[in-house]
């Protein structure tokens, strides 16, 4: 049962990781489509973009790992959900294409150009989010079946529950964008910035706040089953420790504690999800799959947890350098060290070595590659041929050889060499 | 799970598969090699202290992450696509192969993080320590195609599972990728391939600069070391094109008699250039006796499996794989010749090539590159059809049910139209930076690591 259970653990961790940071991430991109022109709309984009250049990537990663998961151990309920619901899981897929797109062009674009990509891209930032909280609305309303797109097209993502959830993850994203970039804003002692942004968290977590509140209802009336996992039994616990965590974090930034604040609003944020999921199990699609039933066979769990559990080893240490590095920041220029040891060019005795070195190791390759036939020769023929690439890049010296004075090409270029035939 | 659900656009689908993987190909490349030049061209510096092999390393860096923001988002819609078009093949068949790609993510999560440290530290760590930082981002762009490419090697060879009734009724998820002979010349091939097209593409942009006369230092050490990797890598390349056809036609015959245009099963078969296939031979190609069966199995008379073992149903596209084919032979040959030349001028005269003519080949040969990359996916994926797990499902019963392909396929075409143009701007805008500022953009400056207390 545990081995079941435990890649839906992860997927469900993923994805409040994804939530959290992505979700901060399409937040932030709200916030630049919502800033206005002037210096101050400025500020206020250039600060959302420059706080998450160097990690949306690796935010962006946990949607990967939560789809790989699920189509490892829960193959059949990956292939329904992704055939039933295409147009929302497609419009999200594009959503995600902008948004890299606009922070692969921020990285060359001076202030106006900025300007452009932001508000035009930054609609993604809606789109996205709004789509897969719709897909986890349809999942969670049980308008998902097994099989092959055998679930209604349309209606299944644009019921109450999938539009609630919908809007839902679009506040959340903001508010968890606010206040984490309040946070920054004050780190970086930017007060006029911490201001734009405290009032802004304010603003969202109200509208997310009653959303979740309104949503209560809404459920009620659409999935009285998945109302009733929501206020009975343990999946009460995470609904209250939203709604506390996620008062306690307006509070704090009502008081400008702005560290503080950013753990209880991802509290907040994370409870939510996890209130899901302990309402809908021991369902993956309600009402008709269940864990155990869309488990993939035992040999593949266990290889899929170990892998898990190693991946992870050397994940989160990376992680946490990334974060520390950026949240604190504390690349320090005064640990920059010594300056390099000069080691002086590559003589051209070494590389006349290495090009007999490399000759010797392409023949030698060749031979066993190319005329032995048994696999093992084939092996070290490659590991060979491996070899000789190395020393005749060594017996080149690309570097040594640039430096040497060179005549100018005396060429035109191609285009101007079209040009004068015609 | 074994009915052929109604899609009337399964080709759709499948060119919507193609162009994914177009845009995509050529980013993994990247990802394979290019943090391998920037950090030698970084230990350089180290070794020397000359700054000039800093600044290139820094500007090829912005590069690199640009190219990279683009290869995770269109890795992101391959993995969505896999459940998008064809939900029936990963729902069937994800246990096998998922694994494959969960560690997969897990190396590219290790590039984010790297590449985040890396390209965002160049003023705020150690040198040494920021070329350390550089080096996971090396190590995970391989081990990220290596889990790609064994699922593909599985998809093509599958075997570490039991099958019945439509159904995996038993797997081993380690044996079927890691076990399987069938991938390795598939990781070797696109391992050398990344080199090659990597080095051949950097190379092409600073030839453009040596033919428009700006020929310093500089341009001449981020030319020379693209190109030098390259030039190693193209004839290596065809010792190893050759032994992959030969485990090709021990392995997947069928797929080799496509590639050749082998209709019947032939001893001592001759191989042909050019031509057409048509009604189970080649026409109009000039044909070179036994000479198939001496590069398939080392014997003039050999006997080499035709089309003819299997019924039409079960053939690939013959003139498909065989054009695509022979095209990435006639590409990898022509880059090999320039990359020889190269070396054997700097044998020779020991210094950069002078004539523009070598100039103007290597130009050509960046494209050229690309075209060999394509075309050998090509190859190996018509190839594989009508399967798409070879043997076991036909891609026609992997397809989804949903409607409306044509209109996602649509979309994402005029989405990627926009990427690729997106991509291509910043490219020119981060080589049109001056070299002489100061080494920190405006974007640096006003981030957020910079104002440290």
């Amino acid at each position: 049962m545990a081995l079941q259970t435990i890649p839906a653990a992860v997927v469900v961790i993923g994805l409040i990781l994804y939530t959290l940071l992505a979700g901060a991430d399409f937040g932030a991109g709200v916030w630049q489509l919502s800033a206005g022109g002037g210096e101050h709309g400025r500020r206020i984009r250039d600060h959302a973009h420059h706080a998450n250049a160097p990690v949306w990537e690796a935010n962006h990663v946990w949607l990967i790992l939560v789809i790989t998961v699920l189509w490892t151990a829960y193959p059949s309920v990956f292939g329904a959900i992704f055939s039933t619901l295409a147009i929302p899981i497609f419009l999200a897929a594009l959503g995600i294409i902008l948004r890299g797109t606009s922070y692969a062009l921020q990285n060359a674009a001076d202030a106006r150009q900025r300007r452009y990509i932001d508000v035009s891209f930054a609609a993604a930032s809606i789109m996205t989010p709004y789509m897969l909280g719709s897909v986890i609305g349809a999942v969670a309303s049980g308008r998902v079946p097994p099989g092959n797109a055998l679930g209604a097209e349309v209606g299944s993502w644009t019921n109450a529950t999938s539009i609630l959830a919908g809007f839902l993850a679009v506040a959340t994203g903001a508010f968890l964008a606010a206040v984490f970039l309040a946070a920054d804003a004050e780190r970086l002692r930017e007060p006029d910035l911490v201001e734009s942004f405290r009032g802004r968290a304010l603003l969202a977590g109200v509208v997310a706040g009653g959303l979740a509140v309104g949503g209560l209802f809404v459920v009620r009336a659409d999935v009285p089953r998945l109302f009733d996992g929501l206020t009975s039994g343990w999946g009460l616990v995470p609904v209250v420790v939203s709604g506390v965590a996620g008062l306690v974090s307006m509070a704090l930034v009502v008081l400008r504690r702005f560290t503080a604040a950013r753990l209880s609003a991802a509290l907040a944020v994370a409870a939510v999800i996890i209130g899901w999921a302990v309402a809908q199990r021991p369902y993956l699609l309600p009402t008709t799959v269940t864990i155990e039933d869309a488990a993939a066979n035992d040999t593949t769990m266990i290889a899929l947890i170990v892998s898990l559990a190693v991946g992870a080893v050397v994940l989160f240490p990376s992680l946490v350098l990334l974060f520390r590095l950026t949240l604190a920041g504390r690349f320090d220029p005064a640990a920059q060290g010594p300056p390099p040891v000069p080691g002086g060019p590559v003589t051209r005795e070494r590389r006349k070595h290495a090009a007999q070195a490399g000759i010797g190791f392409l023949l030698a390759g060749f031979v066993l590659l190319t005329i032995a036939e048994p696999a093992v020769s084939h092996i070290f023929g490659l590991i060979f041929l491996g070899i000789a690439t190395f020393a005749g890049f060594r017996a080149v010296g690309p570097t040594e050889l640039a430096a040497r004075p060179s005549p100018k090409v005396a060429g035109r270029s191609l285009r101007e060499l079209v040009r004068r035939r015609r | 799970m074994t009915e052929i659900l109604a899609q009337d656009y399964l080709l759709e689908a499948r060119q919507m598969q193609a162009l994914s993987f177009v845009v995509h190909i050529p980013l993994v490349c990247f990802g394979i090699a290019f943090p391998a030049l920037v950090l030698f061209v970084e230990w350089r510096y180290l070794r020397t202290g000359d700054e000039l092999y800093r600044t290139l390393a820094r500007r090829w860096s912005k590069v690199m992450v640009a190219l990279f923001a683009a290869g995770v988002v269109t890795g992101t819609i391959l993995s969505f696509e896999l459940g998008l078009l064809w939900p029936n093949f990963t729902a069937t068949f994800g246990e096998v192969f998922g694994l494959g790609f969960a560690i997969e993510g897990f190396s590219f999560f290790l590039e984010a993080i790297f590449i985040g440290i890396y390209v965002y530290g160049w003023d705020r760590l150690a040198p040494r320590t920021h070329f350390l930082a550089g080096l996971p981002i090396a190590v995970a762009g391989v081990v990220g195609s290596f889990m790609v490419i064994a699922v593909n090697g599985w998809m093509n060879h599958p075997e570490g599972f039991t099958f019945e009734n439509g159904r995996v009724t038993s797997s081993n998820a380690a044996r079927a990728l890691f076990g399987n002979p069938y991938f390795w010349h598939e990781f070797v091939h696109m391992y050398v391939a990344g080199f090659i097209v990597t080095g051949f593409l950097v190379a092409a942009a600073y030839a453009v600069y040596a033919l428009r006369g700006r020929w310093g230092r500089y341009e001449r050490t981020a030319f020379a070391v693209p190109m030098t990797a390259a030039a190693v890598a193209s004839p290596v390349q065809l010792l190893v094109g050759d032994w992959a056809a030969r485990e090709v036609a021990k392995n997947q015959p069928v797929k080799l008699a496509a590639m050749e245009g082998l209709g019947q099963t032939t001893k001592g078969a001759a191989l042909h250039v050019a031509g057409w296939y048509q009604n189970g031979e080649v026409v109009w190609g000039l044909g070179i006796p036994k000479l198939l069966s001496l590069l398939a199995f080392h014997d003039i008379n050999s006997t080499v499996q035709g089309l003819d073992t299997v019924p039409l149903a079960d053939q690939p596209p013959v003139n498909v794989v065989r054009y695509s084919f022979q095209s990435m032979v006639v590409a990898g040959s022509i880059m090999a010749l320039v990359a020889v030349l190269f070396l054997y001028l700097r044998w020779r005269k020991g210094t950069l090539p002078a004539s523009p003519w070598f100039y103007r080949a290597v130009v050509l040969c960046g494209p050229l590159s690309v075209v060999a990359l394509l075309a050998g996916w090509i190859t190996t994926e018509v190839g594989r059809q009508p399967w798409v797990v070879y043997g076991f499902m036909r891609t026609e019963e992997a397809v989804t049910g949903a409607s409306g392909i044509p209109v996602g396929y649509g979309a994402l075409a005029a989405v990627y139209l926009g990427l690729v143009i997106a991509v291509g701007w910043v490219l020119v805008r981060l080589a049109r930076m001056p070299l002489a500022g100061p080494p920190d953009d405006r974007i640096d400056t006003v981030h957020p690591l910079s104002h440290v207390e």
